[in-house]
Formats: structure tokens, sequence, C-alpha cells
């Protein structure tokens, strides 16, 4: 690039800088990198567009990893939903696709994610609270009812039994007919970051890594346009990382699956065209804009000269972005509609494949019809008023973008070689490297808002008195009566035999080294419940409790 | 010489299936720095299991962090067992996604106080400075 002419202009600017008011604290991103007050070519010595950029579609993808992106193909409109009954939520995704959302996901309540029956009794006062209940493969029949699976790409938000449930997906839509290698959709069964970050875990890491390599193994055979993981860092960066962490310990994450799925024998572009990930798309809208690149360029690097892989869709980082839930504000919940639609902006900015927008009544409940509504009216304004679909990264060639998505790759690699010091994933996670990286950025940030120096509209700065109440979704305590008459229903139907023997094939299954999928549509078949499953690994597996690191 | 006043005693502890532990974490270390003594009881508490420890260490208060929307059958279990195990005045404090029409019937059941999302650090540590010594009669 060439220099800046004429220093003198240049000189002429920082003195007025120099000369003019200064903010107190210098500026920083929200994540607490900071940021210059201009972005000019000399920031970025020996940029070349051909090869620091490139074109959208090609290695290493920093510009998108389609040729067109949303010019020729939108990204999924995919509000995450559930709640209630397996009825309650097929009703609302009905709702949702009727209203334009273009994909499905799945949000199941804390017993089905913690691997618990609804008729356990830690299940208690929790059922269908945050999500839907689902048992066993009638519960996931009625979930989908009326929705074809092959024609909508459905994501599952579940990770512990994430292989159970979707034994009960897989049986169901072979049921109705329909050919695997035409199913599309997602299954998050990212464990790796439940340890870092969501505290979803049941079984400890190693066994539960199999789990997620079982079931990749098993879609790269039978479902191959199924994405069986989605490598999440939004609930690292929900927990209070930084982007820097969230960037790194997602893609390290990654390289654990990649690497473990290798060493089960299977070749690398068999698998990683199908791994996909999951990012946060927080405030700070530029620093979100890098991070998102700075992982494509990442990923694609790392899969090409670490892994060796010879296909371009192994190296294609593609993503689903979610608003970041830990943005909202109780107080004042209207603004939250303003924060999200920042936020989605962003998201699109940075070229995401899939897309949710949070409600603006979520800090206080799970989504009324109403702010669902507006949530993905919110996308689809983006989509076709605001011209940012016309042209593939718009804001490729920012000096300011591409100066802070370099720094963050700099910094991301340097978190990838403390985690190979301290003796690879496993053992930085057991060593609570995460976690203590983690809490003290969140304190950090505690600590910037409640002194004043991060403003948080209507927390910290322009709060309103008196305010007005907004309509809430209250779950309906009759749901867990529902649920657990409908599970006994199921129990009392089945064969008892056939659930005991199955049973007993899982525990066999576990304690070798073959993939447990087969064994579980069985079980699925059987009538077996997520909770039967889960309890006869964790007779194998073990249990891990968690270490209070505070 | 004077005796230094023994710093006030919190547990703090996560009561159900919710594994979401940013907030109590952050209020872990909040209090820790204002000179509270915290022990942090962890995820995936029962009832009788937090009060156990509310007994072992002799706490003056515990504060639970519940967002899953389950409050209404956890809080009351414990502030049941508390009274029932002779443990009545210990503080209860309660944090976390409290929808606003369920904060007066928290604080009915014995609750001391509710905090909800974007409470400053410093309005919790105050509170609990400025509340009576709870002293077992």
């Amino acid at each position: 690039m060439a220099p800046v002419p004429d220093s003198g202009a240049r000189d002429r600017w920082q003195e007025e800088l120099r000369r003019g008011p200064a903010r107190e604290q210098p500026p920083t991103t929200i994540s607490g990198q900071p940021v210059q007050p201009l972005y000019t070519p000399d920031l970025l010595p020996g940029f070349d567009y051909e090869s620091d950029l490139g074109y959208p579609g090609q290695f290493p993808f920093a510009r998108g990893v389609h040729a067109a992106m949303y010019r020729s193909q939108l990204w999924t409109m995919r509000q995450f939903a559930g709640f209630g009954t397996p009825r309650q939520t097929n009703a609302r995704f009905r709702f949702l696709l009727e209203k334009g959302q273009t994909g499905l996901s799945t949000a199941f309540d804390l017993p089905t994610l913690m691997g618990l029956d609804s008729d356990d009794p830690h299940a208690e006062g929790e059922v269908g609270r945050l999500g839907v209940a689902v048992d066993t493969i009638e519960d996931v029949r009625q979930l989908y009812d009326g929705i074809d699976l092959d024609q909508v790409s459905v994501s599952l938000t579940i990770n512990a039994p994430a292989i159970v449930v979707m034994a009960f997906v897989f049986a169901h839509a072979q049921d109705q007919g329909l050919d695997p290698r035409r199913l599309r959709g997602t299954t998050q069964n990212d464990i790796l970051k439940e340890y870092h970050a969501q505290n979803e875990f049941i079984f400890p890491p190693e066994p539960s890594v199999r789990l997620v390599v079982d079931l990749i193994e098993f879609c790269t055979q039978h479902v191959p346009r199924w994405n069986p993981v989605s490598i999440s860092g939004y609930h690292i960066r929900e927990a209070g990382s930084t982007a820097v962490q969230e960037l790194a310990f997602t893609l390290a994450d990654g390289f654990h699956y990649v690497d473990q799925c290798l060493a089960r024998g299977l070749r690398v572009d068999d698998f990683a065209p199908r791994l996909s990930f999951f990012f946060n798309a927080h405030n700070d809208l530029f620093e979100e804009v890098a991070k998102y690149r700075a992982a494509r360029v990442l990923w694609a690097d790392a899969l090409r000269r670490r892994y060796g892989a010879q296909d371009e869709a192994s190296c294609r980082l593609r993503f689903h972005a979610q608003t970041a839930g830990c943005s909202l504000q109780a107080t004042q919940p209207e603004v939250n509609l303003v924060r999200v639609a920042y936020q989605a902006l962003a998201a699109v900015l940075g070229g995401c494949q899939s897309l949710h927008t949070n409600s603006l009544d979520e800090t206080l409940a799970l989504p009324s019809e109403h702010a669902a509504t507006l949530a993905l009216r919110t996308q689809q304004v983006l989509a076709y008023e605001t011209g940012v679909t016309n042209t593939v990264d718009p804001l490729g060639g920012s000096y300011f973008l591409e100066a802070l998505a370099q720094r963050m790759r700099r910094e991301a690699t340097s978190y990838f070689e403390r985690i190979d010091r301290l003796g690879g994933m496993i053992a930085a996670i057991e060593a609570g490297f995460f976690r203590r990286e983690i809490g003290e950025a969140s304190f950090a940030y505690q600590r910037e808002v409640d002194a004043g120096r991060k403003v948080v509209v209507g927390v910290n700065a322009f709060q309103e008195r008196d305010e007005m109440p907004i309509g809430l979704l209250v779950v309906d305590d009759a749901v867990e009566r529902e649920q657990v008459a409908a599970l006994r229903l199921v129990k009392e139907r089945r064969d008892q035999a056939d659930v005991r023997r199955v049973l007993d094939e899982v525990r066999r299954t576990a304690l070798g080294r073959t993939n447990l999928m087969p064994t579980l549509l069985d079980a699925a078949r059987a009538r077996v419940t997520v909770g039967e499953v889960m309890t006869a690994l964790a007779d194998v597996f073990g249990r891990d409790k968690g270490a209070a690191i505070w | 010489m004077t005796l230094q006043p023994q710093p006030v005693r919190i547990i703090l502890a996560k009561v159900g299936l919710d594994g979401h532990d940013r907030g109590i974490r952050v209020v872990a270390r909040g209090l820790r720095d204002a000179g509270f003594h915290v022990i942090y009881a962890g995820l995936w508490q029962t009832p009788e299991a937090v009060v156990r420890a509310v007994a072992d260490e002799d706490a003056d208060w515990l504060g639970l962090s519940l967002l899953s929307g389950s409050h209404m059958t956890q809080v009351p279990r414990v502030l049941e067992l508390l009274l029932r195990t002779d443990l009545g005045h210990v503080g209860v404090i309660v944090g976390g996604i409290i929808p606003p029409g369920d904060v007066p019937k928290l604080l009915e059941l014995g609750v001391v106080r509710v905090f909800g999302p974007g409470t400053p650090l410093g309005e919790i540590s105050d509170f609990l400075r400025e509340q009576p010594r709870r002293v077992h009669d």
C-alpha cells in the first residue's frame, strides 16, 4: 500500500487531536483491546490484497465462506425455541415458520440437558421451564410433528445426552421413511465448552468426548448432510470471556475434536467439512466482525497446514451466531430490541450462515410471542431494508477491521501455544485454565461496569425511575404433571425385557470401543428414556461433580 | 491489643440443575474483596446439601443463585429446611432471574432480599454489612 502522502496533513490532524478534549478513559473495545483514534494504511505494513484478504469462497476465507454470500442466499433465520411439552413447542415452531423463520432450533429443558427424565426427583420444578422436555422417541415425534426433516433444517441445542436424543431423531426420521442422506440439521454436541463455561456435563471429559466423536463418525458415514457438532464460543462469551478468549478457546476445542476424530481413524476430509461453529454476536461491532474474520483464517490455516486437509470444504468455517444474551438488561427491556439489532448487524457484516436474535424480554423470561416476532422482524429488516446484503463483505479493507483481525489472530495463537504448554486440552481443563481465565475476565468486566467506566444504558446511566411492566411468558406448573403422566404411560406400554436387554447392551458397548449409535437406535425403538441411557453410561463412565472453582 | 471482629461468613450456592455460574462467581469474588469470608458450595446443590453446608460452616448468610425458573420450588424448600434444623437465624439472599411478580412472594417466605440482574457488587456488600449480626439465640 502507498504511504499516506503529505505528512503535513497528518501532523495537523494529530495536533488537533491533542488539543481537543479526550474522554477520561482511553477507548477500548468491550473486551479491553485499545482502539486507536484513526486507522491508516501504515498500521497494516505490507498488506497485500491478494495474499492477505483474497476472495470470498476461497482459502483462507477471510472475506466469507461462499463466493456470493448473501447475494445468492441469505443466512438462515433460525430462532431458538422450546418450552413446556413437545406439543407446545411444536406449536411455537409452526408459529415461527409462519412468521418467516427459515430453519428451526430446539431448546431443551434442564432435566433433558442434564440427562434426567421428567419424573426424576431432581427434575422437580424444572420440567419444561427453560426448554422442551424430551424423555423418549415419542416426545421427538410430537416435537417435530408436521415438520419434514428433509425439508426444514433443524438444530438441536443439546450436549451431554446429544447422542441419545439424536438416536431418537434419526430413528424417527427412519420411521417417517426419510432418506438419512437428505436430512439437514445440526446438533450442538460440543461437550468441551461445558467444562469451560456452561456446566452441562455429566461424565468426565474423556468419555464425553468419545460420545461426541461417535456422533461425528456416525453422521460422516450415514447422515452426510448433518452437522454433528456446533463448536461453540457463544457460551464461553456468555460466561464473561473476552472476544479473543471466545475465539481462541472455541478453535482450540475444534482442534481437539479433529485430533480425536483422526485418532479414531477417520480421514480429515471425510468429517471436517461438516464441523460447524457457533459464535456470540456481542455489542462491539468491529471487534465482532474482526473476530469472525480471524476465526475463518485461523481455522482454514490449521486445517490445511496442521491437519493436511486437501478438500477446501474441510477448511471452511461455517457458523451460526446468536446475539449476546448477557448484554440484555432487565431494566427498560425495550432497549434490548436496539442492542439486538446492532448485534445482528455485526453477525451479518461478519458473514454468519445462520442467526438467532434474542427477544427483548429474555432477561426476565422465555420469549413471549410478541417479543419473538419482533426478534425475527429484526433479522428481516436487516436482510431486506439495510442493503448490507448487496455486496459480499462490505467492511473488507477497512483499516480498523483488518488491523483488529490481525491482532486477534496473533492473540488467539498465543492462547493455542499456552494450551499446548499446559499439556493439551484435557490437561488444561483439569488444571482449571479456561475457567480461571473466563472468571477473571468476567470479574474485571463487572468492576468496570460498577465503576461506571463501562456504560450500560439504563443500568449505570440513563436510568428510569418508574418502569412500564411488560407481559411475560409463564410456563404452567401443569406442564410437569402432563409430561410425567405421558412418560408413565410410555413406560407402562413398552416391553420391559427389551428395555433391560438394550440397556445392558449400552453398558457393554460403552465399556468397549464400538460406536454407541447403533445400540442407541435400538434403545430409541424400545422406548428407552434419556435418563435410563445416561444412568447406564454413568455406571461405566462415572460422574464428574465439577470443581468449585471461582 | 484489640480483637478484630470475625469476618461475616457467607455461603454461595446454586440449587437445582442450572449450571450458569458467571453471576455467583463474580459475587463470590466481589464479596471476598469486600472482606467477607466466602464459601462457594458450587453447582447442582440439593436444598439438603446446602443447609448442611450452612450448618457445617457456621454461616451467617446464604446466597442462592437461580436462573432456571425453579426458584419457587427450590427456595421455599431451603427456607423450610433451615427452620427445621434450627438455622432460622441465617439470612437468605437470592439472585438470578426472578420475575418481578415472584419477588414479594419470596420475601414473604423469609428471603431477606432479592438482587436482580444488573445489581452492582457494592450494593450487595453494602447491604450485608448494614445488616445486624445474625446471632443464634
